[in-house]
């Protein structure tokens, strides 16, 4: 079965809009500084790197080339992995896989974009076949929008519901720092006027039905970089440790128009491989904490019943009844989530690294209460891949 | 120095107008797919032998069976939404380089006869009409090149 990998150090940018002041490998360099501080560690400590982003974000191929410096990879296995939105969880398999293998102790793992630099739409719709669906498709917050159509439509699902996720996931973010969307004035105003305000004002612009601009994700410059050690070496290294528990990932059409709207299966699925391989039966119960990949508000509701959380169409009671706000039994997303930061190729290696560090117990104020024993990652790309891996405070038998 | 001369100072370096033109292959069986909607009008699916699972547009494989593909299948062109929204949010289009036009319908058409969906255009912007289950049909291009484009959009019924 391999080795068994744990986190040992995690490190970011601040996520930010637009980050003029650095260029890629700048920006690369300020999180895998941070990383191998947070680790207490140095550059040389490392023997492998796995690296990656959406190459036409920026327009610039080939980040395993020309980001060595930055990346502490001058002679040292460098590889590129880019799978789309979900590259920062790829990146954080890759490194898994590496150090289970057996044949590296300690890898870093980078994810980064500059999504000031181009459209985000239109670059996204770049990854779509250019023949049978670029001519008109709608981009992908209307690749989401449609999704949430077909939700609302099944289960009687309303806006009030999608923009409860947003409230949850907005005032998760006040408590983090490094988040991009600090939105202030939302602090110490009751969640049910919150939601109110989203739904009617006419500020929040509606993008495409039901998504007006709170229910998505910005668009964000930033960076993050994970370490990962094998057992031996992981234990002196740090002293605070989070286990791979189990990963997976899981892809399932060549077009969009392929897809059972009704059901995530790729999400769906990899949840319930990573939780067969931990002997989770009861995820609600047994996972302790979630760090989702949710580009969109809906995502916060129907995804969580694909992946078991609940049955379908109880996503809305989920939410409603606080589980999983900072203080409940599944707290989701205490770092904000996607939809408070997306530099989209590290948007799902932050969720790695938060899920590891509230396992750490070093998340500073986005810190839960409760004890962390495991908490899911997951990665989202183009509208139904999943890439997910669950971390554990124990080492796996 | 003041904060926003610094700021004037961190300089980003236009691509210009810069374009990479590609071509694409669509192989036989997309070729064929292209050429009927473009001399006929009409629309093919290409049919599973194992699943009996009708793919739009057609493809040589069907991975789920790990099966090669060759029958073809007329399809109607008339069928129904199965997922929509109306996009008010407008972005540069990667095919034409231009920024476009907002509101538009917006969904993914089950032909009937197929069993998967395509992208498309819908002729109204109105939320009664533009709903999940609701029935549509092809309007064809007078001018047609062999492209997905050859459908102007679907008119919702």
């Amino acid at each position: 079965m391999g080795k068994k990998v744990a986190i040992v150090g995690f490190g970011q940018t601040y996520q930010r809009s637009s980050r003029r002041d650095v260029n890629g490998v700048e920006l690369i360099n300020e999180a895998v500084t941070a990383a191998l501080a947070d680790a207490d560690i140095t550059i040389k400590d490392i023997d492998a790197v796995v690296i990656g982003n959406m190459d036409h974000f920026e327009g610039i191929n080939y980040v395993d080339m020309w980001s060595v410096e930055g990346a502490g990879a001058v002679m040292k296995p460098i590889i590129k992995v880019t799978t789309g939105g979900t590259t920062g969880m790829t990146v954080a398999m890759s490194a898994y896989y590496h150090v289970a293998s057996g044949m590296f102790d300690r890898v870093l793992a980078i994810g980064w974009e500059k999504n000031s630099e181009s459209d985000t739409t239109g670059a996204i719709i770049t990854a779509f076949h250019p023949v049978w669906e670029r001519p008109n498709l709608g981009g992908a917050i209307a690749g989401l929008a449609v999704e949430a159509s077909k939700y609302m439509d099944n289960y009687g699902v309303t806006e009030r519901d999608g923009a409860r996720v947003a409230v949850r996931e907005r005032l998760h973010a006040l408590n983090n720092p490094y988040a991009h969307l600090h939105q202030e004035w939302m602090k110490g105003m009751e969640v049910d006027k919150l939601v109110e305000l989203l739904v009617t004002s006419e500020q929040n612009q509606m993008l495409a039905y039901p998504l007006r601009m709170s229910d998505m994700c910005p668009r964000t410059d930033g960076a993050a970089a994970v370490v990962f050690a094998s057992e031996g070496v992981a234990e002196k290294t740090a002293s605070k440790l989070a286990w791979v528990a189990a990963t997976a990932n899981r892809h399932d059409f060549v077009f969009l128009g392929d897809i059972d709207w009704d059901f995530n299966q790729t999400m769906g699925d990899a949840a319930k491989k990573v939780f067969a391989k931990a002997g989770i039966k009861d995820p609600l119960k047994e996972i302790d904490l979630c760090e989702l990949y949710l580009p969109y508000s809906y995502g916060g509701l129907k995804w969580m019943e694909n992946m078991g959380f609940c049955g379908p169409g109880e996503g809305p009671r989920l939410l409603w009844d606080k589980i999983t706000d900072m203080d409940g039994e599944l707290p989701v997303n205490p770092s904000g989530g996607v939809m408070s930061s997306n530099p989209i190729g590290a948007t799902a290696l932050l969720r790695v690294g938060e899920a590891a560090w509230q396992i750490m117990r070093k998340s500073g104020p986005r810190q839960v209460q409760k004890n962390v024993n495991y908490a899911l990652a997951t990665g989202f790309g183009g509208c139904s891949w999943a890439d997910v891996m669950l971390l554990s405070s124990k080492k796996p038998a | 120095m003041t904060e926003q001369k610094q700021e004037k100072e961190l300089l980003a370096i236009s691509s210009g107008d810069a374009a990479q033109p590609f071509r694409w292959s669509v192989g036989k069986h997309g070729s064929k797919f292209l050429a009927e909607l473009r001399d006929n009008k009409k629309l093919f699916g290409v049919k599973c032998p194992k699943c009996g699972r009708v793919y739009v547009p057609p493809r040589m494989v069907c991975g789920r069976c790990w099966a090669q593909m060759d029958e073809f299948v007329p399809v109607k062109d008339t069928g129904e939404i199965v997922v929509c929204t109306i996009v008010q949010f407008s972005f540069v289009d990667p095919n034409t380089g231009i920024q476009r036009p907002v509101p538009y319908g917006y969904a993914f058409v089950k032909l009937d006869g197929a069993d998967t969906a395509i992208p498309h255009f819908l002729d109204s912007t109105d939320p009664d009409k533009v709903k999940v289950g609701a029935r549509v049909k092809a309007v064809f291009e007078e001018k047609r090149t062999g492209s997905l484009m050859d459908i102007k959009h679907f008119a919702v019924l």
